[in-house]
């Protein structure tokens, strides 16, 4: 058997397999960045019970890179934004969204993050997209934890088919 | 015990103008507004109700005066509890701040000046706890909207 050991190609020589594969660089930065969520867990009530199960072992979001909480939205990727929005805690929460870098990813996780839930009243935001841009919305008082693996993975599905400023002509 | 000591307030703890019954076995008392410190006074100093446990109020839209302000005790040495009532105006509801007497009452009269509108006279800080500085009105009131709400932040349109 011979071995392949020189990556150099030959024109029209045949190819052993990942010598080089061709993409587009949209796609492949698209790649890189889906399996690198960094979520920064804005966790304000119940909510955070799910968040928990969803994150440890059992369930185990780490399967899909995303697993690492950033205490810090400034290292951060993905806001998930865990339980009521209340109008006193809106300020906090517009603050921590601008800190983030770009690239980032709001999900509103449960169904009062989405849409104020059964709070309609006095003291709730109904729904985070009433002050932040939303990408993806978790249904559920609370989610089960399947439903917040289906976001992760249609959230990292958008990333990967997205466009990526970062690439210019020059990258 | 407890029973003897629910039978000497019945007999002194009233004061005139005041009444007493019991629900599910607890003493309820209602004062008028100026009573209300001596009556707790009173509580504290003589039948050793030793923890102030909540003050709230009720609003009774159609009713005058408006608002009860009710008051819980609980006593560690007897074990029992005690239920305090009293009745303000909506033109002025004011009554006397326990701070004096319980440390714990600052905040939770705040709580209830945030709800309701009520005033505790000689609290010393009366600024909002549970909502914020900027809102208007007192959300537990029955003529408060049920849906108002005033954002801080401007909604995204």
């Amino acid at each position: 058997m011979a071995k392949t050991t020189i990556p150099i190609q030959l024109a029209n020589a045949p190819t052993p397999a990942f010598e080089y594969f061709s993409t587009k660089k949209d796609e492949f930065v698209g790649w890189a960045r889906k399996f690198s969520l960094f979520p920064y867990p804005f966790v304000t009530a119940c909510c955070a019970m799910e968040f928990m199960a969803v994150s440890s072992s059992p369930y185990d979001t780490d399967r899909f890179g995303a697993a690492l909480p950033r205490f810090s939205p400034r290292q951060s990727d993905l806001l998930m934004v865990v339980g009521t929005l209340t109008h006193k805690q809106a300020p906090v929460l517009l603050r921590v969204y601008e800190q983030m870098c770009e690239p980032k990813w709001v999900m509103a996780f449960g169904a009062c993050a989405t849409s104020g839930g059964f709070y309609q009243n006095y003291a709730a935001v109904a729904g985070i997209d009433k002050i932040i841009p939303v990408d993806i919305y978790v249904p559920g008082c609370p989610p089960r934890p399947e439903t917040v693996i289906d976001a992760i993975m249609k959230l990292q599905d958008r990333i990967a088919g997205s466009h990526h400023p970062i690439i210019t002509e020059n990258f | 015990m407890a029973a003897a000591i629910l039978d000497l307030m019945q007999q002194q703890l009233v004061p005139a103008g005041g009444e007493a019954s019991l629900s599910h076995r607890m003493l309820v008392v209602v004062v008028l507004p100026a009573d209300l410190l001596g009556t707790v006074r009173r509580l504290k100093s003589e039948f050793g109700f030793d923890l102030f446990l909540d003050v709230t109020a009720i609003d009774w839209p159609a009713r005058t005066p408006r608002f009860d302000v009710v008051y819980h005790f609980y006593s560690t040495t007897h074990k029992i509890r005690v239920r305090l009532k009293t009745r303000v105006p909506e033109a002025e509801p004011l009554v006397d701040s326990l701070v004096s007497l319980y440390g714990s009452a600052n905040f939770m009269e705040r709580e209830c000046h945030d709800m309701y509108g009520v005033v505790f006279r000689g609290n010393p800080d009366l600024r909002p706890i549970l909502l914020y500085e900027g809102f208007v009105g007192h959300p537990l009131r029955k003529d408060y909207p049920k849906q108002q709400e005033q954002p801080l932040v401007p909604y995204r349109t």
